[in-house]
């Protein structure tokens, strides 16, 4: 029974250790150039990440804009209804 | 001064953006990514203008709360809108690549879940701003210092805890083919970044005179 146990054991430290070492992190990125073209997949994410952005910062800089010029027209007013008094 | 540096900014930034698509053609993928992995070349300098926001936030928050200075206040709330929008373009980015690089579009592991956090920080801050009544500058101020607080461990979190994530040794690694194209991005970003900031400072200014103007017209 004992020597079950340490073959249970022993095979659990062996796939833990197994389980670390695969999931070490990238720690270094290496350019792909023996990859011929044909192998890699066309990214529809790589485009709709590219996108996304243009999308958020144009997005942003438009409501940024429109709350702006509110502003500025509102205060203009403001300033007139100040300046009449 | 802010009224001819941010056309200039726009314009240099947008004119990057406009060329980045040809870069990213010609710049190499990682080997065994494919060609998904030049999401990286954005989605980090993405991340690096994340962090350099929360940073700003969180410095102008503790002038504010040692001088009371209504401009480093001003500065505060567009530096955590700007982490926010960001932040949302580092937290859609990434799980785009995960999906291809990974096979799953989110893991709890210790660098997203910490993104996330600080992203919902600042969400937090703005929230606070919004409908936390009178005197919420100082309270919001204090949050986003706990959000700068967290910008470190975001950093490291990928040297210290096993993850998937690639590690800070990355970056300095990386062959010239790889690191212009991400140094153009980051140029990019951080023109785009300066202005946005400048043009959200003078909305604040403009926000907050107009409500004295409406207290003077009361009065």
């Amino acid at each position: 029974m004992k020597r079950v146990a340490d073959i249970v054991f022993a095979f659990v430290l062996f796939a833990g250790a197994v389980t670390l070492w695969a999931q070490t992190p990238q720690s270094q990125f290496v350019p792909a150039e023996s990859i011929p073209k044909q192998e890699v997949a066309p990214g529809p994410l790589l485009y709709g990440a590219y996108a996304f952005v243009w999308g958020a910062l144009v997005v942003y800089l438009f409501l940024l804009w429109r709350r702006i010029g509110r502003v500025e027209r509102e205060l203009a007013d403001v300033n007139r209804r100040l300046a009449g008094k | 001064m802010s009224r001819s540096v941010v056309p200039i900014l726009l314009a240099i930034g947008f004119a990057m953006f406009v060329c980045t698509p040809f870069i990213l053609a010609g710049a190499p993928y990682e080997a065994s990514m494919g060609i998904v992995s030049k999401i990286f070349y954005f989605h980090v300098p993405c991340a690096i203008t994340f962090m350099v926001s929360a940073f700003v936030c969180g410095i102008a928050s503790v002038v504010y709360l040692a001088r009371r200075n209504r401009t480093a206040d001003h500065v505060a709330l567009a530096a955590a809108e700007l982490a926010v929008v960001f932040g949302l373009i580092v937290l859609v980015t990434g799980p785009l690549w995960a999906r291809k690089a990974w096979g799953v579009w989110w893991v709890w592991e210790a660098r997203l879940t910490m993104s996330l956090v600080m992203w919902m920080v600042f969400i937090s801050y703005l929230l606070l701003r919004k409908f936390g009544g009178a005197g919420s500058e100082m309270l919001s101020a204090a949050v986003s210092v706990f959000g700068m607080a967290l910008v470190p461990f975001v950093y490291w979190s990928v040297n210290v805890w096993r993850t998937m994530h690639p590690t800070t040794n990355v970056l300095p690694s990386l062959p010239a083919s790889m690191a212009w194209p991400i140094l153009w991005c980051l140029v990019a970003f951080l023109c785009l970044y300066v202005a946005m900031l400048l043009v959200r400072v003078r909305l604040e200014r403009g926000a907050t005179a107009l409500e004295e103007a409406y207290l003077l017209l009361e009065e």
